[in-house]
């Protein structure tokens, strides 16, 4: 089953709104991913690259000691934080990157957030000897100094946006101007959910193998599917992997996790499926925010990866049918949530996705005992000790028995 | 099609002439002074005026644009604004002049596109160019503006495959919109040398005018682009024009362009 209602819709979300000198560039990637699709060594080799390289099936880890503090459901952690380049990010640049060399195109434009696409965009691109340029808010460039370090160490060149908010949407906006103008030879790696189709729909079944992994993964470990499984949303890159395998199991429960920034009230936050309203951004229809003229407002979160103020089309379509569950966390929830999961756990997470953990322990205690709870657990947080430290860290004597 | 933008385009050929659609930013620098430059493009020679109306983010404009769009949405520029306070007093300043509305396609969706066409309509707009909605995207949106007769005018690129130009085309309301360069809106030095094959090939399919527009901005460039086309489009440079040096600037400009535009 699939929430695909036509070619790149869902429901009433998705579809195609570029400038024509880009339609044809979709309809040619439209025909060579459904060519690419279809090969057999296609999949073979984006598989075995995701397994000699990735170091793919990433873990499904069982969290007993915060399972045992949550005093709920049996807590698991898809553990996307030990993909090369710390993300779930690269599960989709091999497979873009593998597909534009097919497609003979001889460069590749990226757009990043918070750094991990972008690093995981030029990661691909080393390892199959293409040049890269990633478009980057010149805000995120200057909180992601540690993944500028990384692309530029790469090879990749970081061209810093300066214009609107200076974050992931004007990067976007910047990146397919470029495309517009280069689009005959060169291959834009859209990292997020979102875009015009056939983007949100190629992401998602890159993505795809996060969830996968973890249906085999809870059957070998629990003979059985999970009862919920969370994940936080941006763009929606990792949460739509990891949820959309479980599309038609309706005993398992998706949650998507967004960031309240200072407050779902405050009008500064990134909550585009809480507080979206249906519109035109990037390429498709979605929920995004926006003023009651029509302009798009600028998000925050303290993550760069969720300060975003769109939302891919196929989580809307399963936030709006109801098949996803939306929850939302602050970026002080998330701090918290951070030190918790260190100091239980022992794993530094992205702040993205510790606004899954903030949300998933109210979820894990309303599940109750008995129950299994997946968290996808999409980076690492090396990216974010910049951030989070300057805000002080808690003395040592935070660990939970 | 609209009548006034048909009786615009024939004026200008009766004249010997290939029509000039000059475009500024509403709201730039503000509403009341955007309407200045409106009405000096047109006492320049403009046959056509399209009136932009900003957008945070516009995907399909350079750095001239983009800026512009950031000083209206500063001054206050929204869709409804123009509609009520630009358009009427171009509309009394420029009663003969055509008036076509180009923004974004997520501007309209906010207002309704029914809602909007019917104001466009009442206010006397005779089409809309929406860069950022494809003939794929456009079914139910075009059915609302031809329910109240404002043109949704299309884009054709250089990119565009042969036979999807000729249906673009031929499904053409208003005028045919041929994007000369494979690009955002900006001066270039050069236009492409098959920019001229493209414009043939367009208007043989096109019951309605074609112009030509993205990168023209001066004289000799329209002297060029005349034998095939109807008119062109110059948005960034009259724009540019406007900012620094204020709307006699844009007039002058216009002036410029009209005498490369004589047949």
């Amino acid at each position: 089953m699939t929430t695909d209602t036509a070619a790149g819709r869902f429901g009433r979300y998705g579809g195609r709104y570029v400038p024509e000198t880009l339609v044809p560039a979709l309809m040619e990637l439209e025909a060579a991913y459904a060519v690419a699709q279809r090969d057999a060594a296609f999949g073979e080799e984006v598989a075995r690259v995701l397994r000699e390289y990735v170091g793919r099936p990433t873990t499904l880890t069982p969290a007993h000691r915060l399972t045992k503090s949550w005093g709920g459901a049996q807590v698991w952690l898809k553990r996307e934080d030990l993909a090369h380049t710390g993300a779930h990010k690269i599960n989709n640049t091999v497979g873009q990157v593998l597909l534009a060399q097919r497609m003979g195109k001889k460069r590749i434009i990226a757009e990043t957030g918070a750094g991990q696409h972008g690093v995981a965009t030029a990661t691909a691109c080393a390892l199959f000897g293409l040049p890269c340029e990633v478009f980057m808010g010149a805000l995120d460039v200057e909180r992601q100094a540690l993944n500028v370090f990384r692309m530029r160490a790469l090879g990749a060149v970081v061209r810093p946006v300066e214009s609107g908010s200076r974050t992931l949407k004007d990067a976007m906006n910047e990146a397919m101007r470029v495309w517009v103008s280069q689009v005959e030879d060169t291959y834009y790696v859209i990292g997020s959910a979102a875009g015009p189709h056939p983007y949100p729909t190629i992401v998602r079944d890159f993505q795809a193998i996060i969830g996968k992994e973890i249906r085999a993964q809870t059957q070998a470990a629990i003979g059985r599917l999970p009862d919920a499984i969370i994940a936080c949303v941006g763009g929606g890159s990792n949460a739509i992997g990891a949820l959309h395998p479980f599309i038609p199991d309706t005993s398992v429960r998706l949650v998507g996790v967004e960031a309240a920034g200072h407050g779902l009230q405050s009008g500064q936050h990134g909550a585009s499926l809480t507080l979206g309203t249906e519109g035109v951004l990037h390429g498709s229809r979605s929920l995004v925010l926006q003023d009651e003229n029509g302009q798009i407002q600028e998000a925050h979160s303290i993550s760069a990866g969720l300060d975003y103020p769109g939302v891919g089309p196929e989580l809307a379509h399963l936030a709006k049918t109801g098949r996803m569950e939306v929850r939302t966390a602050t970026d002080d929830d998330a701090l918290t949530a951070f030190y918790e999961v260190a100091r239980t756990e022992g794993i530094l997470p992205a702040l993205e996705t510790s606004h899954a953990f903030a949300a998933a322990r109210s979820l894990a205690r309303d599940m109750g005992k008995g129950q299994h709870l997946v968290i996808n657990c999409s980076g690492r947080g090396d990216k974010d000790v910049a951030t989070i430290s300057a805000r002080g860290v808690p003395p040592a004597t935070g660990v939970k028995s | 099609m609209s009548t006034e933008l048909g009786k615009a385009f024939a004026r200008a050929k009766a004249r010997g002439e290939g029509a000039l659609v000059a475009y500024a930013m509403a709201g730039d620098p503000d509403l009341a002074r955007s309407v200045d430059v409106f009405a000096a493009m047109v006492e320049g020679g403009a046959d056509v005026l399209e009136i932009g109306v900003a957008f945070s983010d516009p995907i399909a404009d350079g750095p001239v644009i983009q800026a512009a769009s950031e000083r209206a949405l500063k001054a206050g520029a929204t869709l409804r604004r123009v509609l009520d306070e630009v358009v009427p007093e171009v509309r009394r300043r420029c009663p003969e002049t055509p008036l076509v509305i180009m923004t974004y396609v997520n501007v309209v969706m906010a207002m309704g596109e029914a809602r909007y066409a019917k104001l466009a309509r009442e206010r006397g707009i005779s089409g809309t160019i929406l860069p950022d909605l494809p003939p794929e995207e456009s079914a139910a949106l075009r059915a609302a503006f031809d329910a109240e007769g404002v043109d949704l005018i299309p884009l054709c690129a250089p990119t565009t495959p042969p036979a999807r130009a000729e249906g673009i085309a031929k499904d053409a309301r208003g005028f045919v919109y041929c994007v000369s360069v494979a690009g955002v809106t900006g001066m270039r030095a050069e236009l492409p040398p098959n920019l001229s094959d493209r414009l043939d090939l367009v208007r043989r399919a096109a019951s309605v005018p074609v112009v030509a527009g993205f990168g023209i901005s001066t004289g000799e460039q329209a002297k060029a682009l005349v034998a095939h086309a109807d008119g062109v489009v110059v948005g960034s440079a009259l724009v540019r024009a406007a900012h620094s040096d204020g709307p006699q600037a844009a007039k002058q400009l216009c002036a410029d362009i009209k005498r490369g535009l004589k047949r």
